[in-house]
């Protein structure tokens, strides 16, 4: 496999603040790569620096094989960027706002108007292409926004948070048109919180805190890895918790104290829980997701 | 330091769009009021005065007005209106993750504040002749030195906009800078009238040399030193627009 990205060393400092730690990564030319982290994890901020907005304080980057610093311009030409942020044009309408665009990476007219009435046609928006951006519902925002992100072919599409605030409908139009340029070998990064987003769409996983890539893998193997098969959860009383805690330990098995429950990985099957089935205590096995993957690596606090 | 390229045209169109869209909520605006002072200063205040420099007073005025409404275009569209593309509506973010540069991005939003002082002066010019207060072929050139100086007004604003916290900020802009020079430029009144230290200091804002100009232009007292005067513009223009290059640079890239 190709490295379509690759990052070495890759540090981000705000002032104070150390937002990526010395992230070293090699995306794949045609992989679909999820960033999970909690928000203020650097996820944002790595971004930035891969798609030549923002100069890294230290460490390199290479897309396609040439430094982003010196090829800036021609990285560029290539990807296409979806903000978390909505900044659609308020000034112009719906069609002007893609072919202001289109403009901008040098699309002669009669091509980008082809381009327009695809996207529009493809993203729903057909009616709304004389619109001004105030009259459009959040949802059509966003779907304008993966437009206008491309409208320029790209090679390489970075997604910040795309389904945020979609509903159902359109969240899976968005995850069919993903799946399309999946088809088509375009690399995707994807930014989600979206637990069940960056399982079902992404062939590798990063998880980031606190500016560091603490897990990378696909997703199942993150799963196996990290949590096993199922999660055993135990509902627990304040004055039952010690107890159980202690029976836990003294088995030597992976749990996590999450407070009103606890949950219990790597198992596997009940008999392994003993005596802590039965008891009055509420016991349930369910299958193990990326979120339980998430929070062991992560934490449960809020920390912002 | 990094210079700008070819494509700072695409932000230019970018602004040409949304003004041809938009141009009936501001633009009538905008040429109303200095016809409004030509007018009003010009007939009426004008009826006291009598003769500046020989000249009736409506005629002294018509090339000051000129110039400082160019400059009020440059000095909106590159304070205001580029703080509200790059402030709230995020729009310079999405365009720098386009091939565009920095530098691309704000040479367009110079050029296009030009742009616009190009338009008012050649329409306030236009209005003027039809007053017949322009006597000289040589008035043709005027255009050009509104463009000019809106390079240096659109500059100096998207200078300024690179430094300010909050919208509120361009008050003192307005108060501070952009009002005295309306004063104290020699739009309404000769810069002979202030002793000597006034002077010489008003030669060091940059409407004082544009006034000048555009007066000689449209009277046809045109002779060699004018290139001093033209010079001392230029200079202004290509340090004002360097310097908002580096210092807008700075604030959008971090």
């Amino acid at each position: 496999m190709v490295a379509v990205i690759k990052t070495k060393d890759l540090s981000k400092r705000f002032k104070t603040v150390l937002a990526v730690d010395r992230v070293s990564l090699e995306i794949e030319e045609g992989e679909c790569f999820g960033l999970l982290g909690p928000n203020g994890a650097g996820k944002t901020s790595l971004i930035r620096m891969v798609t030549a907005v923002s100069p890294p304080t230290e460490g390199e980057i290479w897309v396609q094989g040439r430094s982003l610093e010196q090829c800036a311009r021609e990285t560029k030409a290539v990807m296409g960027v979806v903000p978390q942020l909505d900044n659609l044009d308020p000034d112009l309408t719906v069609l002007q706002n893609l072919m202001t665009f289109a403009r901008y990476f040098n699309i002669p007219k009669k091509v980008a108007r082809q381009r327009c009435s695809d996207l529009l046609a493809l993203l729903k928006l057909e009616d709304k292409r004389d619109s001004a951006i105030r009259e459009l519902s959040g949802g059509m925002r966003r779907r304008l926004l993966i437009a206008r992100g491309l409208i320029n072919n790209p090679r390489i599409v970075i997604l910040d948070e795309p389904t945020i605030g979609l509903d159902p409908q359109a969240r899976h139009l968005v995850w069919h048109k993903l799946t399309e340029l999946d088809a088509q070998g375009v690399t995707r990064i994807l930014c989600t919180h979206n637990m069940d987003e960056a399982a079902t769409l992404c062939d590798r996983v990063a998880i980031m805190y606190e500016g560091r890539i603490l897990g990378l893998d696909s997703p199942a193997a993150l799963v196996a890895r990290h949590v096993g098969r199922e999660v055993w959860e135990i509902q627990v009383d304040p004055e039952d918790r010690d107890r159980v805690l202690a029976w836990l330990e003294s088995r030597c098995l992976d749990f996590e104290d999450a407070g009103t429950h606890v949950y219990v990985f790597h198992l596997d099957s009940e008999h392994a829980l003993g005596e802590l089935v039965g008891d009055g205590r509420r016991v349930r096995q369910r299958p193990a997701t990326l979120e339980d993957v998430f929070f062991r690596l992560t934490g449960r606090l809020l920390v912002e | 330091m990094k210079l700008f390229s070819w494509r700072c045209i695409r932000m230019w169109q970018r602004n040409k769009d949304v003004f041809v869209r938009l141009w009936h909520s501001e633009a009538p605006g905008a040429i109303a009021e200095p016809i409004l002072i030509l007018v009003a200063m010009g007939l009426g205040l004008g009826a006291y005065v009598g003769l500046v420099d020989g000249q009736p007073y409506i005629e002294f005025i018509a090339p000051g007005i000129i110039a400082s409404y160019a400059m009020f275009s440059a000095s909106f569209e590159c304070t205001y209106g580029t703080f509200f593309r790059m402030e709230y509506q995020k729009t310079f973010d999405a365009i720098i993750a386009t091939p565009l540069s920095v530098e691309d991005v704000i040479a367009g939003e110079v050029f296009w504040g030009a742009t616009r002082s190009m338009l008012t002066g050649t329409v306030i010019l236009a209005i003027a002749a039809a007053f017949q207060l322009v006597h000289s072929p040589w008035a043709a050139l005027i255009p050009l030195v509104c463009f000019l100086q809106g390079v240096v007004f659109a500059s100096i604003g998207v200078f300024y906009t690179s430094l300010v916290p909050a919208v509120y900020t361009f008050n003192y802009y307005f108060t501070l800078f952009i009002t005295p020079m309306f004063f104290f430029s020699g739009v309404f009144f000769p810069l002979s009238s202030f002793p000597q230290i006034v002077q010489t200091l008003s030669w060091i804002i940059p409407l004082t040399p544009v006034v000048h100009l555009t007066r000689s232009l449209v009277s046809g007292n045109v002779h060699l030193g004018l290139l001093w005067v033209f010079g001392l513009v230029l200079l202004f223009a290509a340090a004002f627009f360097l310097l908002s290059l580096v210092t807008m640079r700075r604030r959008l890239v971090v």
